[in-house]
């Protein structure tokens, strides 16, 4: 069903954990759906300088986090937004179509991420209500 | 190392079964139809056949009838039924954890005018009899209900359910194609007016299967053509598999004691390894009442497709229950009937041992498992709260 580089991201994912006191951080999904995924990310002078997720999902799922993850490791956080599911599939060289879906939890983390960063930089309260663990 | 522990999804074919399908692919190669002599070899093997098998269940050879397989065999026992006898009623009863030949064969008959109810099961998979009493009515013409469930291995009271469906004037079907491997299966025993059978789930070969009718049931037919099975089956009888599924259960009921005595050891093996020495996990099923060869775990905070391909990678093959990997995002209806939380469903695994496992793939499998799942829980978010004590699931 997967290709042979999803197999073998989901097999030796990269940037797997979390980093302490992290300068932004972004948790989307939910358990009932069988997918959570949080990223987090140590941002200095708005470039992304370290990334790592944790997943509960399945194979595409824990594919497309790694793979994220590494992509956006030096970019700015404005590249960093514009970085869509497709572009990670396209990095992957394809999903079935049914995984696709999968793809969609890393790019929504990595903005929640980024979105965290840009309120914490603001002084702002961060809504949290997004995590939803059922 | 390979293992396979994916018995209840099918079963390799016996040596000793291909060696007697084999004169039937190029020497005895006749239609069993057909008048001349050729025909008529066929003919009489296929007649020994149905003839082994009618006593192994304890039916008469005019009650057996070949399929093209298991599936085949409970939709012509559903439908057929509940078409011809649409005039006395609509109303069907199944049970909520029915194998997708009887389920999605119910929902074919719902759209096409039926009244369906689907029985309730407890925690551990099992139908009660009062559930029945309750939902069975005067225009209950079928209840179909599996001897043993495919995807945890629950033992349903056959008996009890079919005396009420005869009490109410209902006919009684079981599937017991999981079940034929395990148990001495009698349709007399089991009080049913149909069964059927699936020739790979016991060491036979694939794309052939049987549906007992007690004689006298009048049914209507799913196959037309021609006057083969009695009319009421058409297609030229497959020989090879049908003399191949003969021998399979022959060699499986001469055999069973001592294979259901060695898959249990192997099971009882696993099982205590597994509870002992991975935490939070919650075993599918009924202790007292399954099938020997079914063990089915729901591992906490990870997902069933990742186990899965973990231990593909290490030669094991098993079974997930999770939406994932079947590529719908329903999990299990079969867990979830049982009422297993869904986040839990998604981490279930179906191991089911067979006759050749061996102790030592046991302990193999215990140990890739226990890495595959403290490398995932290392990756999950879910594990990483739990140990942080900030939530409970």
């Amino acid at each position: 069903m997967y290709n042979q580089k999803v197999l073998d991201a989901f097999a030796h994912p990269q940037n797997v954990g979390e980093i302490e006191n992290p300068d932004g951080e972004g948790t989307v999904g939910n358990a009932t759906c069988g997918d959570i995924m949080r990223i987090t990310l140590r941002i200095v002078d708005d470039r992304i300088v370290d990334a790592k997720f944790q997943t509960f999902g399945c194979a595409a799922a824990i594919a497309t986090s790694s793979t994220a993850t590494q992509m956006v490791i030096g970019m700015t956080v404005d590249e960093a937004l514009q970085l869509t599911n497709a572009r990670v599939v396209e990095e992957l060289e394809g999903l079935p179509p049914q995984k696709i879906h999968c793809s969609v939890l890393a790019e929504e983390a990595i903005k929640k991420a980024i979105e965290d960063y840009r309120a914490k930089k603001e002084n702002k309260t961060v809504d949290k209500s997004h995590i939803d663990y059922v | 190392m390979k293992v396979y522990a994916d018995h209840a999804a099918t079963t390799p074919c016996d040596k000793r079964v291909v060696e007697e399908m084999l004169p039937f692919f190029t020497d005895v190669y006749g239609n069993a139809n057909s008048q001349h002599f050729y025909g008529r070899d066929t003919a009489k093997a296929v007649a020994e056949a149905r003839a082994t098998i009618a006593t192994l269940i304890g039916c008469k050879s005019n009650e057996l009838y070949f399929t093209g397989s298991g599936t085949e065999a409970d939709n012509w026992a559903l439908k057929g039924v509940a078409l011809h006898k649409r005039d006395k009623g609509n109303h069907i009863i199944i049970s909520a954890i029915e194998h997708h030949a009887i389920l999605v064969a119910a929902e074919w008959l719902e759209n096409n005018g039926f009244r369906v109810t689907r029985l309730p099961v407890d925690s551990t998979g099992l139908v009660h009899v009062e559930d029945l009493e309750k939902a069975i009515d005067d225009k209950t013409t079928i209840v179909s209900v599996m001897y043993a469930n495919n995807e945890v291995g629950t033992i349903q009271p056959i008996r009890e359910l079919a005396d009420v469906a005869h009490k109410h004037g209902a006919l009684f079907h079981s599937d017991c194609v999981q079940a034929m491997p395990y148990l001495d299966v009698n349709v007399g025993d089991l009080g049913v007016d149909l069964l059927s059978m699936s020739g790979h789930k016991f060491y036979g070969p694939k794309g052939v299967g049987a549906l007992y009718i007690r004689n006298g049931v009048k049914l209507d037919k799913l196959i037309c053509g021609g006057g083969q099975e009695r009319a009421q089956r058409g297609g030229t009888t497959n020989t090879p598999a049908v003399v191949g599924m003969a021998r399979a259960l022959q060699i499986s009921r001469q055999e069973m004691a001592v294979n259901n005595a060695h898959i249990v050891a192997l099971r009882d093996h696993f099982e205590e390894r597994v509870e002992k020495e991975i935490p939070y996990i919650r075993q599918n099923g009924n202790k007292q009442h399954r099938v020997p060869s079914i063990s089915n775990y729901s591992f906490e905070f990870v997902e069933g497709e990742g186990i899965l391909m973990l231990l593909d990678f290490n030669g094991i093959a098993v079974s997930s229950g999770s939406a994932c990997s079947s590529g719908s995002l329903d999990p299990s209806h079969v867990l979830l009937a049982m009422g297993v939380p869904i986040e839990v469903s998604h981490g279930s695994i179906r191991f089911s041992f067979g006759k050749d496992n061996t102790m030592e793939e046991v302990d193999y499998i215990v140990d890739k498992l226990k890495e595959t799942i403290s490398k995932l829980r290392e990756m999950s978010p879910l594990f990483d709260l739990k140990k942080g004590g900030t939530y409970n699931v």
